[in-house]
């Protein structure tokens, strides 16, 4: 049994500045990541952030992330565990974890859970041939190995990461057929959806994918038009000789841990699923328990920054350490949230907190408990 | 398919390995994972489900288990994240495979 402090789950960047904002408190950290690297998402978004300004939106993903990654190696007290996935947190305490075919048991007094979201998928004949992949799996693909999913490719979903994936195909050499979006609306920023009608790929609104056409491996797709009701129009069907389709439908909160220690958790679609309810420190309804990042509520990377570093403050302030500038840094890292948050962008984001967070009065007194 | 010049990405491959896929002898390099090296050389079918029906990886980030595969003998390898290692032994898996 490994003796910790705070034990972080997840080394993505919610996780890592999470384990910096407590390191740097004094804390001993133990930093437990599933991927032989660090990083999580970041390693592979190549282009320019879509955050904001403040939180180094002119750079890219893949640079962040090793600036981060360079930070946590450096504090002495925080011990990095790669290839290390957590299997299990228990009522008395217990962590139990995974590496390299080792089970290993841990002992925190406070955890940080920030193991991020997993990609939705979307129902239709076929959905499960091989070549039908998700957006964030393309760009590991591409981006991280260099390898190209295959030749022509039917992007579903025209959000930002759509979007960016389809540009960055493009980039990799491969041909976007089209972008397919069953709302009558592109949900990505305008500047993105732009670049990619400049290169000239059709960005098709109020269609959706009917079905997908193959033996062994996706061979076409047959897109199809909605009408005001969001129903198939017969007859409006088109087939794409298409050897690649990504499935960019949102993220949802990989939760399981959350589930499994027994957090307080609530459906709110704003965020991507079920989430965990919290207090405005991040504190998820248990005691020492707190959470950062997509995991609780899908929102962007920017925001997994502050919100680690919040929650990395806040179990350094419950583990009894004193910070002289914490009142500080605590608004801090609240006001860099809702400026983020701000403006017609964050209002779904918004209206999901609300439901998501708990009021200061029902927490305090008997929490946990 | 792999990807040889890049606008912004410069690709730093590892040392060339040799695996072997269903016996045949197939390439990849160190850092890459068993799914990246067997796309790179064509192959998208990693298993076949219980119905027959054939499966590849989905989420790529070792999240959704669509990705099984059978590696030096032991099934239900997520090969989207498993490292490829010089003379790995990789086999398509059959239905949920062996437990052993
Ligand atoms: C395809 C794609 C493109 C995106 N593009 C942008 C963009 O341009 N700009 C932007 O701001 N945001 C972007 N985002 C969103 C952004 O990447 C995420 O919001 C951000 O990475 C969330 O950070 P996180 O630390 O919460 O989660 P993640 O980055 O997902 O990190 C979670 C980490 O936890 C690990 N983990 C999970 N389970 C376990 C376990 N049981 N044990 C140990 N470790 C575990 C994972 O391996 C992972 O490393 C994009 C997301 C995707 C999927
Ligand atoms: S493709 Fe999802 S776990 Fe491997």
């Amino acid at each position: 049994m490994k003796n910790v402090e705070l034990l972080v789950i997840g080394g993505g960047p919610a996780g890592l500045c999470a384990a910096i904002s407590a390191a740097e408190a004094g804390v001993d950290v133990l930093l437990a990541e599933r991927d032989e690297w660090l990083g999580g998402q970041l390693v592979k978004q190549t282009h320019m952030f879509f955050g904001s300004e403040k939180q180094q939106a002119s750079v890219r993903g893949v640079d962040i992330g090793k600036i981060l990654v360079k930070k946590v190696e450096d504090y002495k007290n925080i011990e990095v565990m790669e290839n290390a996935t957590v299997l299990g947190l228990y009522e008395d305490g217990v962590v139990t974890l995974q590496q390299d075919g080792n089970y290993v048991k841990v002992h925190p007094k406070s955890v940080v859970i920030t193991t991020g979201a997993s990609e939705k998928t979307l129902v239709f004949p076929n959905n499960d041939l091989p070549g039908v992949y998700g957006a964030g799996a393309v760009q590991t693909l591409m981006n991280v190995y260099g390898v190209k999913p295959g030749n022509k490719v039917l992007m579903v979903g025209a959000g930002n990461i759509g979007l960016i994936v389809s540009y960055q195909l493009m980039q990799a050499g491969v041909e976007v057929e089209a972008i397919v979006d069953a709302s009558p609306n592109i949900g990505g920023y305008l500047v993105h959806a732009s670049k990619i009608r400049r290169m000239g790929i059709p960005i098709l609104t109020r269609h959706t994918v009917k079905e997908a056409i193959g033996k062994e491996a996706l061979e076409a797709a047959v897109i199809w038009e909605l009408d005001d009701k969001w129903q198939p129009i017969p007859g409006s069907e088109k087939k794409l000789d298409v050897d690649v389709m990504c499935i960019s439908v949102g993220l949802t909160p990989l939760s399981e841990l959350l589930w499994q220690i027994g957090c307080r958790m609530e459906f709110v679609g704003e965020l991507g699923g079920f989430v965990p309810i919290r207090n405005d420190k991040l504190q998820t309804s248990l005691d020492g328990i707190f959470v950062a990042g997509d995991v609780a509520g899908v929102e962007e990377a920017s925001s997994a920054m502050v919100e680690g570093s919040l929650a990395g403050l806040s179990a350094s302030s419950y583990l009894g350490y004193k910070i002289d500038v914490e009142k500080e840094l605590e608004r801090d890292y609240l006001n860099q949230l809702s400026d983020l948050r701000s403006g017609p962008v964050g209002e779904k984001i918004r209206q999901g907190l609300a439901k998501a967070l708990i009021s200061q009065e029902v927490t305090n007194p008997g929490q946990g408990s | 398919m792999r990807i040889e010049e890049h606008p912004v990405l410069e690709f730093k491959r590892g040392k060339k390995v040799y695996f072997t896929y269903d016996g045949e002898k197939l390439e990849g390099y160190e850092g890459e994972t068993i799914a990246a090296a067997l796309h790179a050389a064509g192959v998208k079918v990693l298993s076949h489900s219980d119905r027959n029906r054939p499966r590849g990886f989905y989420c790529a980030i070792g999240n959704c288990s669509s990705c099984f595969m059978e590696v030096n003998g032991v099934s239900n390898v997520k090969v989207c994240i498993e490292p490829l290692r010089e003379d790995m032994d990789v086999k398509t898996q059959k239905g949920k495979g062996k437990i052993v």
